[in-house]
């Protein structure tokens, strides 16, 4: 019962964000310097022209009832029309949304891995060098933002050894026809792992690139967390019954130590989605992030809104998703 | 040889600092309780440490033997020594509330070693399970068995905690002040169940405490520690008659009486400190550890 009222406050929460986020970026985009119709016309147009441009598209009325026509466009569904590209919103991002979905989810994984990788080894071998070298490492990777080491890998995977594809999500001379946008989930569902591969190959080094920064913070948080859980008297007493170190380590200390760096993972989550606008750039990866760094270089006004609203959402929605995660991992939170 | 546990000259110290534990020797003879006697710091604890093989890590054996059950576990390889405590002993800690995993419930707390280590059918290592608890007097067995640690009271979980340490039928259990943590009306209770426990299942137990009046209700010998040092042992009747270290006088006589409270908390006397204070240089100047 609480439960179900927890997630209606949620909810209701949720709308309020989203409504706020809505009249943030309606207002900025249309104060900031840099006409839309000015784009779309030849140079020389007559101010003729352009005025019937401008009221074709709504822009000669007051910024408040634009406002008023584009939310309840909204309400119904409709989120206009793309100035740029001449599609409705709707299709345009819902269209590009799997490819960062897959692209993120991607890196996440990588991250969970490497990171975990980095702090149970860190665990294991603590107070030694190989301790300290797990250190310097989380401290080298943290300290290099995720589109640096885009170009790095370019340098490396793409010109020094090219083993993996720099560019787009899927080559050309893939013959295979996906029947939705989740190509990657797509190719696993019906079991052809070739094309999971070549796609792989194509998402390994944008998620890699994305995902170095948040494995070193979950390596460096994890870590500590599982150092403070190997001195309690529950994983003292494990050792006592004959397990071994490893054994020890992870499903004593670990199922415990985790639940701090799943929060943390919740909101780093975002923030690495965040920075899928520029890594998706960089490799040309036809995501969502790629289509807003257009929309907004052809002022195409409809199109921000429908992305940024789509992002605000997506947050959200993680962000409800840890909490629940969370309170499924930790019993003690169970009867809260 | 009639002791299970026998503990020659064991020395152990933080590497590079100084000496915590003095070459200790101590035995545990089958069947029978062995009290383990001091103030805080005298290094009772590490002594359990030592041989449950928990020792923290900035610290190190510099010197001694241990057997358990005629093998001498410090030749052994560590991983050899952890199988060998885990089969033959086991340890009843000292804070019920911190001594079971949080995130994990309480049947598989007390199965899963049966299983994993001693390779017991899941189905015996349950079965046993509901015998001990039943043993300890835990109600309704079930369900305690599939609640989570926090949903029970810090008894109930210092219960659980003493049939999980017998549930391997154990020769030797480690008993590191377990009753410390708890509230007096519970304590009493808990040091019955422990000695009736020990009574029938025939377990040598080492008992760990800084509190005489319980060495006294549960032990059939003792060692009185000092600044990592043993200054006495003795058999219970003995040590309580006519108690020979001055240290072990003054400790006694230091006990708190119920029917004279303000007169009986007496502090051990400088004189005694001091004493042996010198006893425990003497024995590092010619141990040459000093």
């Amino acid at each position: 019962m609480t439960a179900l009222r927890n997630i209606l406050i949620r909810l209701s929460t949720t709308a309020v964000t989203l409504f706020g986020v809505a009249v943030i970026v309606f207002v900025v985009i249309r104060v900031v310097p840099g006409n839309p119709i000015a784009m779309m016309l030849p140079p020389g147009a007559t101010d003729d022209d352009i005025a019937r441009l401008e009221a074709l598209y709504g822009f000669d009325k007051s910024i408040f009832q634009q406002f008023l026509i584009w939310g309840a466009g909204v309400l119904q569904g409709d989120f206009g029309t793309s100035i740029s590209l001449r599609q409705p919103v709707a299709d345009l991002v819902l269209g590009r949304l799997p490819a960062t979905l897959e692209l993120s989810i991607v890196a996440l994984v990588m991250a969970m891995l490497l990171g975990g990788a980095l702090a149970l080894m860190g665990t294991l071998y603590r107070d030694t060098t190989t301790e300290a070298a797990v250190d310097v490492t989380a401290g080298m990777a943290l300290s290099i933002p995720d589109f640096l080491w885009g170009l790095v890998l370019i340098l490396l995977f793409g010109v020094l050894w090219p083993i993996f594809s720099i560019s787009g999500r899927v080559s050309p001379s893939l013959d295979f026809d996906f029947a939705t946008n989740f190509y990657l989930f797509e190719a696993l569902l019906r079991l052809r792992f070739d094309v999971v591969g070549h796609l792989l190959s194509h998402s390994f080094m944008p998620a890699l690139a994305l995902a170095i920064p948040l494995a070193a913070i979950i390596a460096q948080l994890l870590k500590q967390s599982l150092k403070e859980t190997m001195h309690l008297d529950y994983v003292t007493l494990a050792r006592t019954k004959g397990y071994s170190e490893q054994h020890v380590i992870t499903r004593e200390a670990l199922p415990n130590a985790v639940l701090p760096t799943l929060t943390l993972i919740g909101v780093q989550f975002t923030f690495l989605i965040g920075g899928t606008v520029i890594i998706e750039r960089l490799f040309s990866y036809e995501g969502l992030g790629n289509m807003a760094i257009d929309a907004v270089i052809n002022r195409d006004l409809p199109l921000i809104q429908g992305i940024v609203i789509l992002f605000a959402l997506l947050f959200t929605v993680i962000n409800l998703l840890v909490d629940m995660l969370y309170v499924v991992l930790n019993p003690r939170l169970r009867h809260a | 040889m009639s002791a299970y546990l026998s503990i020659r000259n064991l020395t152990v110290r933080l590497k590079n600092g100084p000496v915590i534990l003095r070459s200790v020797s101590l035995e545990v003879a089958a069947g029978q309780v062995h009290g383990l006697v001091g103030e805080s710091g005298a290094g009772k604890s590490m002594i359990g440490k030592t041989l449950l093989g928990t020792l923290p890590r900035a610290m190190e054996i510099t010197a001694g033997e241990i057997w358990l059950d005629g093998t001498e576990l410090l030749s052994q390889s560590p991983a050899d020594r952890r199988r060998r405590i885990g089969a033959t002993a086991a340890l009843i800690p000292q804070d019920p509330l911190t001594a079971l995993n949080p995130s994990k419930r309480i049947g598989p707390q007390i199965t899963r070693r049966l299983v994993d280590i001693l390779g017991w059918t899941a189905a015996d290592a349950d079965a046993r399970a509901r015998e001990l608890l039943d043993e300890v007097q835990i109600p309704q067995i079930s369900r305690v068995m599939r609640s989570y640690p926090h949903e029970l009271s810090g008894g109930m979980r210092q219960r659980i905690l003493i049939a999980s340490a017998f549930a391997a039928e154990p020769k030797l259990i480690i008993a590191d002040e377990p009753t410390t943590a708890l509230d007096v009306t519970v304590q009493k209770q808990i040091l019955r169940l422990i000695r009736n426990m020990q009574h029938r299942h025939g377990t040598a137990l080492l008992f760990v405490t800084h509190d005489l009046g319980v060495v006294s209700k549960i032990c059939d010998t003792l060692s009185v520690l000092y600044a990592g040092k043993v200054v006495e042992e003795a058999r219970m009747q003995r040590f309580f008659m006519r108690p020979i270290h001055p240290y072990s006088q003054a400790l006694l006589a230091a006990t708190p009486s119920y029917l004279d409270p303000e007169g009986s908390l007496m502090p051990v006397p400088a004189n005694v400190i001091d004493a042996v204070e010198e006893e425990v240089r003497f024995h590092d100047i010619r141990a040459g550890t000093r």
